[in-house]
Formats: structure tokens, sequence, C-alpha cells
């Protein structure tokens, strides 16, 4: 059965892609402004990856407010894990397009994410998840997920440091 | 022990840590033998395996065990290790089963430890006793309020004797529920890049809250600001008042008032305003159980606690169980639970959970700042030789060191050194030899 798209795979890969971008470039104000009001950001814990917000520990489970705490940190020089910032490059594929129920654009795809400072490297590895809701402005990240493939964060320099 | 690690002299105010002890492969053989050792470790909650079949796997002081609840319901540890040649019985990280079984050569176990099954058993002969082969469990097991520790010292203390003053703090922390508390799914694992000391020292540090966490502090205030405006309620200036404790065996507690609002039960902004007849209901309940005094210190104030050598209980805008490892003098496997009560009502649980990750873990606000620093300072021990000595003074001279002051450091060093066979040396010049208790 073939499930209408709603978007071609290129125009959701040009979205991730730009997305992509701006984090890498740190551009996260004008990252933030691609997400609705009502966004929720999170991260389960990597032994738990299907678990949820609202009863098991997670690593992020941002709403808005503090999804806005969280850039501001960034973009400031007290986020001492990421002064000097760290350079990152996200690598994204196996997209695949879907719908929801209230009419969003769905996406799935992989991830790997390379993050460079003090001259080590560290990985993270998995999968996103994207639900996009479409405005007279464009589209608008209503969910966004990282779910980790590895078992802990010992790839990974210890930490989420970074918006992931 | 030859070097001399610690300088300790309370009549000039002095308190160093030589670097060495960060850095050196010695040290940390040492460390493993005469303190992993010898004393209780914490191994995992009992809540973790909470149905019989239940199990967990876990490293502690470089053993690895299985955490698991018999058929009878009886809390278990077992070395993962087959009876028969040594292979693991258990590789999962946790689960749910009957047996543990060794695929090398099919040994089956049941959880009670019992060999119950192996192929071919007639090749052993008439002399074959199964029961000499049944799985191993470390030297002593047990367990105070849910907390499940080891020890691989036979002779060892009684776990109660050997938390001395720890119990009164963990008391409080476990009292927060009239059911039970118990560890949430979910586990942050996560290393850090530096010497495991850093991070007790770390855990249990007042006084680098406000210059390593200004984004968090910053963002607990805007919150906390933005959310008064919108009710009207009149915020206080922000209360740190606090103070130190020696609690014996080289634990140690800070316990203090902080800006945060708590599950139980101590209704602040941002709080929803509809949380405050739970929360109060909740207050009251507790004021009955225990009394006026003990209830405002179960709600209101805040604990971070060391269990040495390497437990953290930190009772602050949630509660984290933190324990962790050295594997080599420069980087530690960490661990970190979330410890909640089991029957809260579901709107203050959500809060706790979200206030949890706001502050504490791998991607919080903080706690990456706090890998930073740590990896800064080992990365700075790199000079030891040059500049060995770190000062932990601060406070020595105060009748009451407080939340700011490193007291509580001092404490898990001198119990350190005490097991480490190191001789406490007086600062050059001091004029007397012999070492003055603090308190």
């Amino acid at each position: 059965m073939t499930v209408h798209a709603p978007m071609s795979r290129t125009q959701a890969e040009d979205f991730l892609y730009d997305e992509a971008d701006l984090l890498d470039g740190w551009k996260l104000d004008e990252w933030l402004a691609l997400c609705s009001d009502d966004v929720v950001y999170e991260i389960p814990a990597t032994t738990l990856p299907d678990g949820s917000a609202n009863s098991s520990l997670f690593l992020v489970p941002d709403d808005r407010f503090m999804l806005e705490s969280r850039v501001k940190r960034l973009l400031s020089r007290s986020a001492h894990a990421e002064n000097p910032r760290s350079r990152t490059r996200r690598l994204i594929t196996n997209v695949r397009v879907g719908t929801t129920d209230d009419g969003q654009v769905a996406l799935r795809s992989s991830f790997y994410v390379l993050r460079f400072r003090n001259d080590e490297m560290h990985h993270y590895v998995g999968t996103y998840q994207h639900r996009l809701r479409p405005t007279a402005d464009g589209l608008r990240i209503t969910y966004r997920r990282a779910t980790l493939d590895t078992d802990s964060l010992r790839h990974s320099g210890g930490k989420v440091s970074i918006l992931l | 022990m030859d070097e001399t690690y610690i300088v300790d002299d309370p009549s000039t105010s002095t308190f160093r840590v030589h670097r060495r002890s960060m850095v050196d492969d010695g040290v940390l053989a040492a460390e493993r033998d005469q303190i992993f050792d010898q004393v209780w470790l914490y191994l995992g909650h009992e809540s973790e395996v909470a149905a019989p079949g239940d199990f967990v796997t876990r490293d502690v002081a470089g053993r690895s065990l299985v955490l698991c609840r018999d058929d009878a319901g009886q809390v278990r540890v077992w070395l993962n290790s087959c009876t028969h040649r040594g292979a693991s019985v258990c590789r999962e990280a946790r689960g749910h089963s009957r047996f543990l079984t060794c695929f090398y050569h099919a040994w089956s176990f049941n959880l009670a430890g019992e060999l119950i099954a192996l192929p071919d058993d007639a090749a052993y002969g008439e002399n074959f006793d199964r029961s000499v082969l049944a799985l191993v469990t470390p030297p002593r097991v047990d367990t105070y309020r849910g907390f499940v520790f080891v020890s691989f010292n036979a002779s060892v203390e009684p776990l109660v004797d050997y938390l001395a003053g720890a119990r009164e703090y963990l008391d409080l922390v476990c009292d927060q529920s009239d059911t039970d508390m118990v560890i949430l799914a979910g586990t942050q694992e996560y290393s850090i890049k530096a010497n495991w000391k850093l991070l007790v020292e770390n855990s249990i540090d007042g006084y680098h809250a406000m210059s390593t966490h200004a984004t968090y502090m910053d963002y607990l205030m805007t919150a906390m600001r933005k959310a008064a405006e919108e009710t009207g309620y009149q915020l206080g200036a922000p209360d740190l008042s606090g103070a130190a404790f020696d609690l014996g065996n080289g634990h140690a507690v800070i316990e203090y008032n902080a800006p945060w609002a708590r599950p139980v039960a101590r209704w602040l902004p941002p709080l929803d305003p509809a949380l405050q007849d739970p929360i109060a209901a909740r207050r009251a309940e507790l004021v009955a159980r225990y009394g006026e005094e003990r209830a405002r210190r179960i709600c209101d104030t805040s604990r971070n606690l060391l269990i040495f050598p390497n437990l953290i209980v930190n009772d602050i805008m949630a509660v984290t169980v933190r324990a962790f490892e050295p594997v080599t003098p420069s980087l530690m496997h960490v661990r970190a639970w979330e410890l909640a009560p089991l029957d809260e009502d579901r709107r203050l649980h959500e809060v706790r959970l979200d206030n949890f990750l706001t502050f504490l873990g791998p991607g919080g606000l903080a706690t990456p700042d706090d890998v930073e620093a740590l990896e800064c300072c080992q990365r700075g021990f790199s000079s030891w030789r040059e500049l060995p000595w770190s000062d932990i003074s601060r406070g020595m001279a105060q009748p009451r060191p407080g939340i700011t002051d490193e007291l509580q450091m001092r404490v898990f060093w001198r119990r350190w050194n005490e097991l480490m066979g190191g001789t406490p040396q007086e600062a050059a010049g001091a004029a007397r030899l012999r070492v003055v208790a603090e308190r």
C-alpha cells in the first residue's frame, strides 16, 4: 500500500539538511525560529530508547521554554562545556516521509553527528523523528526526538552538550 | 604508602592533596586493594528487580555482578561467571528470566543460584555434587532501605555500622514516601575523562554552584520570575544557607536551603499553582507522621550526600543516585538513576522528572559543565610534578563550615588517606606533630 506522502523525499531532505546546516553553523536562534511554540525536543536514555518522558528518566525532555534556555545558554560564554565551541558535522540519511493523524509531516531519518573538540572526536549515532506542522510561514517543528543507538554516552564525550 | 598525599594541619588551616594521587597507576592499584576491595559498595536498588525473575548486570569494583530476584522473592547477587569454566551466565544489561544459562556448555542456574541442568552430567561420575557448583555470591551482601550493597571483604563491619551517620540522611530521603522509593526506568550511562575522586569532590561542592552553573541559575531565576509575575506570587531573596557535616567513616553531607521547588513537598514558582493543594496535602501528611521539624527537613532542605567511597545521593530538585568507578587514573564510568516515590501524584511525578533533567544528567543544563570542569582539572594535573598540591582548606578556620566550604571533601580525603595507609603530615613549619580532628 502506498501512503500518500505530503512532501517528496527530496523536499524532506532539503529541510533536514538546512536544519543540520543551522546547527553545525551554531545559528541556534535561527534554528529556534523553526520550532513551534508547543515544540517538544527529547532524547531518551541510551538504556531505554523506547521510553516516555512522562514516566522514565531521559537525557533531554525540553519544552519551548527549556529549549530557549538551552539556546540562550549555548550562545553565552558560560556554557563551559561548549566554550570554546565544538565543531560538529551532521550526516543525515535513510530519510522516510509519512504523515500523522493530525495532518503533520512525520519524518524518520538516521543521523551520524561527529563532534570535535580538544583534538578529540565524539560520536552520536541514531534516529531522528521529526513532526512538522505546515504554517503560513512554512514548516514548523513540533516534535523532534533523537534516539541514540549507543549503550552509553562513553563514545560521545560523556555528555550531550550540543543540540543533537 | 610511602608518599605523603595529604597535608592536614588545622592549627594553620592548611589542607592540601597531592596531585599525584590523581594521575598515578600505582595509586589506583592501591585504591583497588585498600579501598574498593575493603569497604561496602553500592550495587543497585531492590526496586530495579521488583518481580521474581528480574535481573540487572552491573560492574562493581571491576567484577561483573548479577543483581536479581529469585522465585521466592529474595534479592540475590551473583558473580557473573559460570562455576564450570568461567564464562558469563548473563549477557544482557537487564531483563527477566527464570534461569541464568552459560551458553558455552549450557550449564543452567536458577536465580537462587542452584545448578539445575547441564548436558550429560553422567560423565562426571557418581560423586558429582551439583550443590558445590552453585553460583557464587560476593563475600558480603546487605541492604539498607532498598539500597543493595556488596563487599569483597568478608570481615567488613555490618552495613548499618558502616553507614554510620549517613543512615539518618538516607532515612530523610526514603521517608519522603510512605510506600517505597523506587528507581525509575532509564539509566544515564556516561563517562568522564578525569580521576574518580574529582567527581566525589564535585558532587558535594557548594562552592562551584554559582560560577560553574551560572547558566542553570539564570534559567531557574528566569523561570521563577516569569511564573511569579504571572501568578502574583512574591518571591523572597534566594536563601542558600546551610552546613556541612562529617558523618563518620568518610561519609559527608551538605544540608541547605535552596531556591528550587521540591515535589516533596515545597511549592514554589515555576510550578503550576494547581499543584499547591497536592503539595500542601503531602506536607501535612509528613508533618502528621514525623512532626514539624523532621517534616520541614524532608520537605524544604536539600542535601548532597556522599557515602564513601563512590555513592552519591543528592536530594535536591529531585533525587539522583549516582555511582562511579575508576577505569584508569584519568577515566571513570558513571551511572546515574532517579529515585522517586512509588505512589506519587501523577502531576508531581512529572514535575519531578522535569526538575531532574533541567539540572542533572549529561544532557541537562548543569552536568555537562561539571564534566568539562573535571576534565579541565585532569588536564591541569599533567603538570603535577611542578605544581604538586591542590588546596582544600576552605572554611577550615570556621567554627561551623558552610556548604561553600570544603569540610565535606576533607572528610573524604582523611578517610581515603587512612585506608591508603598514609600518615597525615603537618604543613611545613607547623609546630605541632599531632593532628587534631577538625570538629
